[in-house]
């Protein structure tokens, strides 16, 4: 008898032991004093975005732990940060950066010219990823003059350079700490690391000796799921207070409830596009492509697809750039033009090809709306749906594939179209002179008409297609202020947000 | 006798964990989709990921790189992960804590719900109320975990707003809050577990029923509990053990599912993970971890046998 009372006295104390402990659980203290718990799905390989490639370091680490010499502001200007101010020479290519003199690392270590130097050396050193090192290449010499000014003297003009200075290849890190940069961060920013337990969170603290003004949360927690649904069932249980992104935007409609929660409906610099093989012979015809463009509903796609969250866009920029045009109507949905424009490139008997996707969110899909229609004109879109590690092998490693579909989040990246063995195999070379001509250009009036035709150009020549722009939605609680509703760096940035 | 035996099945042991982790290694190298690439993701420029496998030493003969290995894990050294770069070993250990309890708390909760529920069905089987809790286990048994857990997340942490949706406390932080975030997690898993279970305490107590034992000890007037604890207990123990040792890697895979239900950073969102970012090191030690302790516990399993029963014990000493 004893083996039972024992077994009853275990499912007594387990009861027992939760009900105390829902009883205890202290109502969350509507202050900056609670924690800040923020829910991710974009988990980081690494703390040091200057090695690990992957959006899940920025987007923790830009402008909360580490800062740049400058910063892009909401209307796409550039504005100073670490840099109180700089002087360009008259021929545009030298630049001199005056630091701001209070800065200071959170090791108290002080943010001088040699530590900008340091830092800028090891981001276009080899250990850099290949893309961080590329965007260095305009730079020729980076030299301290004295304390508090960093000259840097460019082989060739570039607009890019000081706008991608903005970015993850410009974090200014404490010289002291590169070498546990992966695991300890050590930036100038508004928050401090505090500890990272791998896959399940990042805790941030604020740095109370920030040089401007401080974080206002004491405790951040960037927390992670792998299933959107877990992410949303945290969100409405009141264990999270923001959804960065939601995944899956269909699942708004939980969050209606506008005395619990608000949404911010705002666009990111992920355009969403069905990319073409460009040495696949089927593809070359230009009139294959278009008709293509033209026999696909993309809006009734983003309806279907996305829950018509996401605006559609003509070309390979977002609303956000400067250059930005409206080419959203370039090619209307028109499946006997695309009939027409197939039987002239001499398909009138039917073409097939092969569409390949990864399996993400938007990608599988978006792939069977497209099969579907694509069938209507003629078109046999063989939809094959492949894990990411196959996808980036096969498609992205092996150009082995007519048409795929993958989102391009980095911001303006439209340079990808440029690059040499771009997956789409895509090689224009009046394009590629038209980006060199728009980044070298005198003035920035010059850059901005010359990026314009550059979109146009893609969009003329059918580069690829793109369905539509992936939205920014961010479920807040009430109480949280300072979000921006528009996601244009890598950075999901907290210096703006508090309670209240 | 026990012991040669013992030692018979340790020998079989030993094989099957080194056939194992020859195939656990096997088989993840021959994963599709390279590693290397994967590191760099999209934003790889060409070159870049040969360069990378030369440096990780994804080049060199497979089974060189299997014997070196190899030696690592027998000295507990299981390599540094790709991602992160990271000493392998104690990042499993971080994450045995999670799914220790969940399967524990687990096996435990179904254990404790199937005996008595198990034994009721039984006694009662001629009943009513006995052919209705049966038939409930039958469903149970149907139910999917993950469903399961979905269904109590909406119900107790969305809507009632009772309990945490998801994440993990560490038990050394707060035993209240580690039981707190492992209550709906382990009843998910309990519910599938305990209904297997309890099918099988109910065909082994049927079972002791008909025992000529047990109707002597009814017939001198014992009750039906008491006779069925004072002989049937070691009977049903024997079955019992068997389900729980084939059990343990269902609720293992059980306990894979969950934890990205729940968002627990286990060894199996761990392990998810790691595939899916082709981290092969991390996929091989917790497949390895995984598979030696489903071996090692049927091995346990076989050896309590034979302490448990005693004619198993005799038949061995005969031969």
């Amino acid at each position: 008898m004893r083996r039972s009372s024992l077994s009853v006295a275990v499912i007594m104390a387990l009861v027992a032991s939760v009900l105390l402990s829902a009883c205890t659980r202290p109502e969350p203290t509507q202050s900056n004093d609670a924690p800040l718990n923020i829910g991710v799905t974009t988990r980081p390989d690494g703390l040091d975005p200057i090695t690990v490639a992957g959006a899940g370091t920025p987007f923790v680490l830009l402008y909360n732990i580490y800062e740049t010499l400058v910063k892009v502001d909401s209307d796409a200007n550039i504005k100073p940060l670490l840099a109180t101010e700089w002087d360009v020479s008259d021929d545009n290519l030298v630049y001199t950066f005056s630091l701001e003199e209070g800065a200071k690392f959170a090791s108290g270590a002080p943010l001088n010219a040699e530590a900008v130097v340091a830092s800028f050396e090891r981001a276009r050193s080899e250990s850099a990823t290949a893309q961080i090192r590329d965007k260095w290449g305009p730079v020729d010499t980076i030299e301290a003059d004295g304390e508090h000014t960093v000259v840097i003297t460019l082989n060739r003009p570039s607009h890019a350079w000081l706008y991608d200075l903005s970015g993850p290849m410009g974090i200014i890190a404490d010289p002291a700490g590169f070498a546990d940069i992966n695991t300890t961060p050590v930036g100038s920013g508004p928050y401090v690391f505090e500890e990272w337990d791998e896959g399940s969170y990042i805790q941030l603290k604020a740095n109370r000796a920030y040089w401007g003004t401080p974080g206002r949360f004491t405790d951040v927690f960037f927390r992670y799921y792998s299933d959107p649904n877990a992410m949303n069932a945290a969100m409405l249980s009141g264990q999270l207070d923001i959804i960065s992104n939601l995944t899956v935007p269909q699942s708004i409609e939980q969050f209606q409830d506008e005395s619990r929660y608000t949404i911010h409906e705002g666009t990111t610099t992920g355009e969403v596009v069905l990319g073409y093989n460009h040495s696949s012979e089927k593809l070359q015809d230009v009139k294959v492509r278009q008709a293509i463009s033209h026999a696909i509903d993309r809006q009734a796609l983003v309806n279907a697809v996305w829950a018509g969250k996401g605006p559609l866009i003509g070309t390979h920029v977002p609303p956000t750039d400067p250059w930005y045009e409206d080419l959203s109507e370039h090619y209307s949905f028109d499946p006997d033009k695309a009939r027409e424009l197939l039987k002239e490139a001499g398909h009138e008997s039917g073409l097939t090809l092969d569409l390949r996707v990864p399996v993400l969110p938007y990608a599988p899909p978006s792939a069977r709306f497209i099969s579907e229609q694509l069938k209507d004109v003629g078109i046999t879109a063989n939809v094959e749906e492949l894990e990411w590690g196959r996808w980036l092998e096969q498609v992205y490693g092996n150009h082995d594939y007519d048409m795929t579909i993958v989102a391009h989040v980095e911001p303006r990246d439209m340079t990808a179209y440029a690059f040499e063995g771009n997956y789409w195999a895509y090689d224009n070379p009046a394009y590629n002179a038209l980006l060199e001509e728009a980044d070298i250009a005198a003035t920035e009036e010059e850059q901005i008409a010359t990026l314009k035709e550059a979109g146009r150009m893609l969009a003329d020549d059918a580069a690829g297609n793109w369905l539509f722009l992936l939205p920014s939605i961010i479920i807040t609680t009430p109480d949280i202020s300072g979000v921006q509703v528009n996601q244009i760096s890598l950075s999901f940035d907290l210096t703006m947000l508090a309670r209240g | 006798m026990v012991l040669r035996r013992v030692l018979v099945r340790a020998a079989w042991l030993l094989a099957s964990l080194l056939l194992a982790s020859f195939l656990i290694f096997a088989v993840a190298n021959a994963l599709p989709g390279d590693m290397a690439q994967i590191l760099l993701g999209t934003n790889a420029a060409p070159g870049e990921a040969e360069a990378l496998r030369e440096r990780l030493g994804l080049n060199r003969p497979f089974l060189v790189r299997y014997l070196e290995w190899l030696g690592g894990v027998l000295q507990l050294d299981f390599g540094n992960s790709y991602i992160g770069n990271r000493p392998i070993g104690p990042l499993i250990a971080a994450r045995l804590e999670v799914t220790l309890s969940l399967t524990i708390l687990g096996m435990l909760l179904a254990v404790l719900v199937a005996l008595p529920i198990g034994a009721y069905a039984a006694a009662r089987r001629r009943h009513l109320d006995g052919a209705a809790v049966s038939a409930l286990s039958q469903v149970g048994l149907a139910i999917p975990a993950f469903w399961a857990g979905i269904w109590l997340v909406i119900i107790f942490a969305v809507q009632l707003r009772w309990l945490p949706a998801s994440g993990y406390v560490s038990y050394w932080d707060s035993i209240g809050q580690w039981l707190l975030h492992l209550i709906l997690p382990v009843i998910s898993l309990a519910l599938v577990q305990g209904s297997v279970i309890s099918r099988y305490v109910r065909s082994s107590v049927i079972e002791v029923m008909q025992e000529d034992y047990f109707r002597t000890a009814r017939a001198v007037g014992w009750s039906k509990t008491r006779a069925l604890v004072r002989h049937g207990l070691r009977n049903i123990a024997i079955s019992l053990l068997t389900v729980i040792g084939l059990q343990l890697a269902t609720l293992l895979v059980g306990a894979i599912i969950i934890e990205q239900v729940f968002a627990l950073n286990g060894l199996g969102s761990t392990l998810l993970r790691a595939v899916s970012g082709r981290d092969l090191g991390v996929v091989q030690a917790i497949v390895l971890l995984l598979v030696w302790s489903v071996l090692i516990i049927n091995f346990l399993v076989d050896v309590a046998y034979q302490i448990i029963d005693p004619r198993l014990r005799r038949a061995a000493e005969a031969r």
